[in-house]
Order: structure tokens, then C-alpha cells, then sequence
């Protein structure tokens, strides 16, 4: 018993010892009855700047937490941004509500008229269309006995179609002075900024939790949208911490006036606009030099060197030539890479008088493709051995496509087929039927999952970046190798400052690869 | 003028592009240009369908080779159209033909088993090119039907139990470690690498054709 009594006045004293030592952080109100725990301390050092490089789309507002933000009192639970706007904000907002409530009915009255109209002329004619009419006809929402009759729908119709009518040059003429009171406002909106703190209200933007020192406000340019963020305009922001109980919170700190505007150069993409510049100038340099007859080397591509050989093939086994262009779409890389390499092969095929066919995925490239096989005929000299169905369109679905592709190896045998451009899944399955077909066979993609497919599949394949350069290759004109050499020049660039990136990055030196960050 | 007229649209478009990514104000201009080519785009499907049409017409008429086969593209091609455009079986009007009609029935039960069966042929192709691919005719050869070989058992329970056994300080040469060892180390190496020349090789395609340097695609061989 003893044993319990002191165990009891141990914890009463070890509790009222706690209780004495939390009074130390609480106030005590006047009544010296209720205890009040004090506002958070307010952030400092608050600063809004306009957000770089996001063309005057938002301001950014960083400050220092507040002292009782994970320490002190402990006692931050978020931090408030407000901003300041005037009171001319709540008439344009009210003017542009207007202006899109009356866009929005007279396009919706333009539609409902003819098919009211409609509906009534099917009554008129029909009457045992009432089920059926594709127009609501607006009954009593308070008589639930209501039974709808084909008279009924007729006359509700009939008063639809006249006010609807009679409403939309109304609405129509009251646009152009809603649209003309709107931008006045709207011109009127940054000398009302100017007039801070008088004639406007804080409002509330959003809130941060704890831990977090910065807050975007952002907004769009478009001025009839209801976020518009107009350029040039004084913007004044305030900042509250806040407590678990929001009636608690920290001095206001304010911050303005600060101006958002647009920039014309993204300075985050300044190593790309060098590298552009540098790889610009090897390249002009190059051509220069090719130009004035110096013999540039460049590495000679097997797969490249092949084609001549497959067309000879073809030409001596009198089979035709298959051509396939991929499943990009014309505004792709690879796809216009394989144009040029159509053109070169087109040419060839003309002089040869070997028949070529190109099975197309999609329409553009389809014309596209017939126009360069026809130039090439008529660079070749030889305009009438044209066949107009030798490039044609077969389905732009991808599996169909590879179906019909297939079919034409199998019962054409051609004796090459060249693959150029964007290919996915269909790879492997067609480049596979060749060489059941038993055609000689040379792929190029820049699609990375591809390149092992065509590798194992077919008899020479173009790697990545020697897709684009094979034009160049075939044709072996200095100016065009004047631009691989910038390439490959620019290639070794890019290794010497990889490896130089890593060595610096190792040793405790990241300055020197932080300088190639590229941001947005 | 048929050829300076083609250079001239590429070359501003190429600059409006490169301005369009280095400054603000111009960024919307990418987004118009893509608006713009899928404004070409629909009417090209139209492109699309009289050719297919011509071509296969005209093959029937004339009985060419395998002369057969254009009957069946033009009847199914035929059907789906009629079947969408009219959408045929469908309740009324407004009706969604994905979900209901003709139109859906053919695409359901005729187009998807068709071309899931194409995709499903992939199976027997990847065992007959890894056949032929793995084959070790000279020293590559070797090395990749190695690391297929590790590959492949690495993604199986058979290769954790072949090798489970290792002590801990050994785990790297358990076939399943080696297996991640090889995917992401010298293979990933070789496609980053790929992909910088890739990056590259599409700048100076792009730069050629901006400078019109290239105009194979114009169809002229030479500048």
C-alpha cells in the first residue's frame, strides 16, 4: 500500500512539474485563467522578383522561415500569400463574365434555333414524332400530373423560336460596347495598381506548408481569361505565417511594388544557343573548305556503300527494288532522312531501269515520296519510266501495314529491300520476311529499341546518326561532307568535354559541368 | 521558282523554329506549326483513300498480278466506310460508332484479332533471329550470345537458382547481378552513345536543310 501511495505522489509531482515548465512557454491571459499560445514569428527577408524566363507569366515570391518554423514555439503550420488587387479587378472580372456569357448564349442560340425549327416541322408534319424529336421542350418543373401533348410542344416550341430569335440581335448588339467597357477597364488596371492601398483588397492566393520559403503566382497573358497577369503593372504580395489554429498568424510582411514582363531570350538555354552557334560556324567552315576543293575524309559506311551493289543486284536478277519509309510522319527527322536517301536511291533505280516500290504508312509522306522518285526520274533523264503506282498509300494502321508489306515481299521477291526512317514493333517482322524472302537487305533507323532487330535481321544496318548522314555518303559531294566533318568534329568536342565533366565532377569540382545545365 | 518557293518555307519555317525554342514570345509559334500540320494532315487522309482507290481500281481493271488481293482491300475498305460514315447498326444519328454499330463490330471482331495475330507472329520471328543472331561465327558473335545467354537466364528463376549458392562477397558474378550488370553498364553506354550521335546527326540534318544545303528531298541532287 505504502509502495502504491508513493508511486501516486511521484507522478503527481513529475505531471505538475510539466505543467510548470510548459507555462513557461504559454501566456497567461488577463483573468490569468486560460492559457494563450502567442502568434508564430513572421517570415523575413521577403523578396518578389519576376520569374525568370517564363515570359511574364509569374512572379516569385522566397523568404526565411519564420523563428517558429520547426523550432522555437514550433508552432507554424503554413504560410499565406496574399495579393493586392483594386477594386476596378471586380468590375473586370464582372465585365468578362458578361462578355463570355453573351459569346456563349448567342452560339448556343445559333445552334438551338434551326434545330428547334426543325423539331417543330417534324410535329407539324408527324405529330406521332413527340418521342422522337431531338429538341428538349422546357415543361412546368411544379406540375408532376404533367403529360406532354404534341400541342403542348408545338406552342412551347414555337415560343422558344421567338424569343430565341427575338433575344439574339439584343445580345449580339450589346457585345461590341460590353467588349469596348471591358478593354477600357483593362486599360485602366495598371494606373489602379498604382493607387495602392487605396480603392482595392487583399486577397487570398494560396497557401505553403511549413518548411517551404518560396510561392509562384502565375498567371496567363491571355487578357479575356480570368487569371490574366498583366505586364508592367505594380503587384503588391503579403505573407502570414500560420498556426494550427488560424486565428493565430504572424505579422503581415509585405513586398511590392514588383513587375512582371516578358523576356526575349531564354537565359537557361544559353550553353544549347553556344553549342548551335559553335556547331553553325564548324559547319560553314567545313563547307567553305570542301568548296575550294580540298579532299574531306570521311569514314567510309558499309551499309552505304551497299546500296549501289543491291541496285546492281537487282538490275542483273530483273526484281524490283522495295523501298520502305518507316511509320514516321513527314515532320520527323528520320523520315526526311529517308527522303533524301529515296531520292539518291530513286535515281540510281532510274538509270538502272529497275522498278522500285514504295509502300506508304502515311498519305503526306506518301506525296511527298512520289514527288522525289519523280524528280529523281526526271534528274536521271528518264520522265516516262515514271510508274505513278510505284509509291503508293497501303493503310496507316500498323500491324495491317506490315500484313500488306509482308504480302508484297513474299509475292514480288524483291531482290533488295531498304528500310529508312521510324520504325517500332514492325521491324523485326518485316525485316524477318525479307530475309525469308531472301533479299538482300539495308535498314537505318534512329529508333534505339529498333537497331538490334535490323542488326540480327538484315544484311547491313545504319546506326542512329548514319541514317542522316547517308544522304551525304551517296552522293559524295563536297559540301554536303563539309557537314558530316562539322559532325564529327563536333562529336569529338562533346567526348573531350564529357570526359573532361566526369575528371572535374570526380575531384571535387562540379563548376565546370553545372556550366552545361540547360533548364526549361 | 518550283524549287525556290519549298527552300524558302523551310529555311524561314527552320529559323522561326530555333526561335520559337530560344525565345519566349515565339514559343506558341511551335505549337502553331504543329496545329498547322494536322490541319494538312486531315486532308491528306482524303490523299490517302484515292490513292489507295486508283491504285487498286486500276489494278483490277487491267486483271496485273495477283489482281485478287485488290478486291479484298477494296471491299474491306469499302465496308468500313459505308459502315462509319452511315453508321450503319447504330441507334440513331449522334450514336458513338466505337461502341456500337457495324463499324464497331468489324473494328472488335475482324481488325483487332487481325492485328493482334500480326503482333503475336513477333514470338516465332525474335526465335529465328536470335537463332541466326546468336550463332558464334567470330568473336562478336561470341561475346553476344554470352551476354544473351546471361540475359536471358538472369530474367529466369532458373539463373537466381544456378548461382544462389555464390558467398556474399561474390554476388556481383550471381547471373542474375550480372544480368542488371550488363543492361545498365556496357549497354546503356552504347545507346547513350548512339543517342548523342543521334542528337547530333539531327542538328546538322536540321542545319543542312535550314542552310539549304541538302535538297535531295526537293528533288535535286546538287545545291
Amino acid at each position: 500500500m505504502r509502495s502504491i501511495i508513493t508511486f501516486v505522489a511521484v507522478l503527481s509531482l513529475c505531471v505538475g512539474a510539466t505543467a510548470l515548465a510548459q507555462t513557461d512557454s504559454v501566456l497567461v491571459d488577463s483573468a490569468g485563467v486560460t492559457p494563450v499560445q502567442p502568434p508564430p514569428a513572421p517570415v523575413t527577408n521577403l523578396q518578389a522578383v519576376d520569374t525568370d524566363n517564363d515570359h511574364g507569366h509569374s512572379i516569385t515570391l522566397t523568404w526565411d522561415l519564420s523563428v517558429d518554423d520547426g523550432k522555437g514555439q514550433n508552432n507554424v503550420l503554413s504560410y499565406q500569400i496574399f495579393r493586392w488587387f483594386p477594386s476596378l479587378m471586380d468590375q473586370v472580372d464582372s465585365l468578362r463574365g458578361e462578355r463570355s456569357n453573351a459569346r456563349s448564349t448567342m452560339r448556343a442560340f445559333r445552334s438551338d434555333i434551326p434545330r428547334a425549327e426543325h423539331a417543330l416541322n417534324e410535329l407539324r408534319e408527324d405529330p406521332g414524332k413527340l418521342e422522337s424529336i431531338r429538341f428538349e421542350v422546357s415543361i412546368p418543373a411544379d406540375d408532376s400530373a404533367f403529360v406532354l401533348t404534341t400541342d403542348y410542344a408545338i406552342t412551347a416550341l414555337q415560343d422558344t423560336i421567338a424569343v430565341m430569335t427575338a433575344r439574339l440581335p439584343e445580345i449580339k448588339d450589346g457585345l461590341e460596347p460590353l467588349q469596348i467597357r471591358f478593354e477600357e477597364a483593362l486599360a485602366q488596371l495598371p494606373e489602379a495598381h498604382n493607387q495602392y492601398p487605396n480603392d482595392g483588397d487583399w486577397e487570398y492566393l494560396g497557401a505553403v506548408v511549413a518548411g517551404n520559403t518560396s510561392y509562384e503566382n502565375s498567371g496567363s497573358k491571355d487578357f479575356t481569361a480570368p487569371d490574366f497577369f498583366p505586364d508592367y503593372t505594380d503587384l503588391y504580395y503579403r505573407v502570414e505565417a500560420v498556426s494550427a489554429d488560424t486565428t493565430l498568424r504572424s505579422e503581415a510582411i509585405l513586398v511590392g511594388p514588383v513587375h512582371s514582363s516578358g523576356q526575349w531570350f531564354h537565359t537557361g538555354k544559353i550553353p544549347v544557343l553556344i553549342f548551335v552557334l559553335v556547331f553553325f560556324v564548324l559547319t560553314v567552315l567545313f563547307v567553305q573548305v570542301a568548296k575550294k576543293g580540298k579532299e574531306l575524309y570521311v569514314r567510309p559506311l558499309a551499309g552505304i556503300e551497299a546500296v549501289d551493289d543491291a541496285i546492281g543486284r537487282a538490275t542483273e536478277m530483273g526484281r524490283p527494288i522495295l523501298y520502305v519509309l518507316g511509320l514516321g510522319s513527314a515532320d520527323m527527322v528520320a523520315t526526311i532522312a529517308s527522303f533524301t536517301i529515296l531520292g539518291r536511291v530513286a535515281k540510281k533505280v532510274a538509270e538502272y531501269q529497275t522498278p522500285i516500290i514504295v509502300p506508304c504508312y502515311d498519305p503526306i509522306v506518301m506525296a511527298v515520296a512520289q514527288e522525289v522518285v519523280k524528280s529523281s526520274y526526271l534528274d536521271a533523264g528518264r520522265p516516262d519510266d515514271y510508274d505513278e503506282d510505284a509509291v503508293h498509300f497501303v493503310t496507316n494502321l500498323q500491324f495491317a501495314y506490315v500484313a500488306a508489306v509482308n504480302g508484297t515481299m513474299l509475292r514480288e521477291l524483291p531482290a533488295t529491300n531498304i528500310y529508312m526512317g521510324k520504325f517500332f514493333a514492325e521491324s523485326l517482322l518485316l525485316a524477318e520476311t525479307g530475309a525469308l524472302a531472301g533479299s538482300i537487305q539495308i535498314a537505318g533507323t534512329d529508333e534505339i529499341a529498333q537497331i538490334p532487330f535490323f542488326i540480327v535481321a538484315c544484311d547491313y544496318t545504319l546506326i542512329g546518326e548514319e541514317l542522316y548522314a547517308a544522304s551525304a555518303y551517296l552522293g559524295r559531294e563536297p559540301i554536303l561532307l563539309g557537314s558530316l566533318k562539322a559532325q564529327d568534329w563536333a562529336k569529338a568536342a562533346i567526348v573531350i568535354i564529357a570526359i573532361v565533366g566526369m575528371l572535374t565532377t570526380a575531384f571535387g569540382w562540379p563548376g565546370f559541368a553545372e556550366a552545361f545545365h540547360v533548364s526549361g | 521558282m518550283r524549287r525556290e518557293i519549298p527552300l524558302i518555307i523551310t529555311i524561314s519555317v527552320g529559323f522561326l523554329a530555333i526561335l520559337s525554342f530560344f525565345s519566349p514570345p515565339f514559343e506558341p509559334l511551335g505549337e502553331d506549326f504543329t496545329l498547322f500540320f494536322d490541319i494538312i494532315a486531315v486532308f491528306a487522309f482524303f490523299l490517302g483513300g484515292g490513292n489507295l482507290m486508283r491504285v487498286h481500281i486500276d489494278k483490277l481493271i487491267k486483271r496485273k498480278k495477283d489482281w485478287g488481293f485488290s478486291i479484298v482491300t477494296l471491299v474491306g475498305f469499302l465496308v468500313m466506310l459505308v459502315a462509319g460514315l452511315g453508321k450503319i447498326g447504330a441507334e440513331s444519328i449522334t450514336s458513338d460508332i466505337t461502341r456500337e454499330g457495324l463499324f464497331s463490330t468489324l473494328y472488335y471482331n475482324v481488325h483487332l484479332p487481325l492485328g493482334s495475330t500480326m503482333y503475336a507472329l513477333l514470338a516465332f520471328f525474335v526465335a529465328s533471329a536470335s537463332y541466326r543472331a546468336f550463332r558464334a561465327k567470330n568473336r562478336e558473335a561470341t561475346v553476344l550470345l554470352i551476354a544473351a545467354f546471361i540475359i536471358l537466364l538472369g530474367s529466369t528463376p532458373i539463373g537466381q537458382m544456378l548461382t544462389n549458392w555464390m558467398p556474399e562477397g561474390m554476388s556481383i558474378l550471381e547471373i542474375p547481378n550480372l544480368a542488371v550488370w550488363i543492361m545498365s553498364s556496357p549497354n546503356l553506354a552504347g545507346q547513350r552513345a548512339i543517342m548523342i550521335g543521334i542528337g547530333l546527326g539531327v542538328v546538322s540534318m536540321s542545319l543542312r536543310l535550314i542552310l539549304g544545303i541538302e535538297r535531295t528531298y526537293l528533288g535535286k541532287d546538287s545545291g
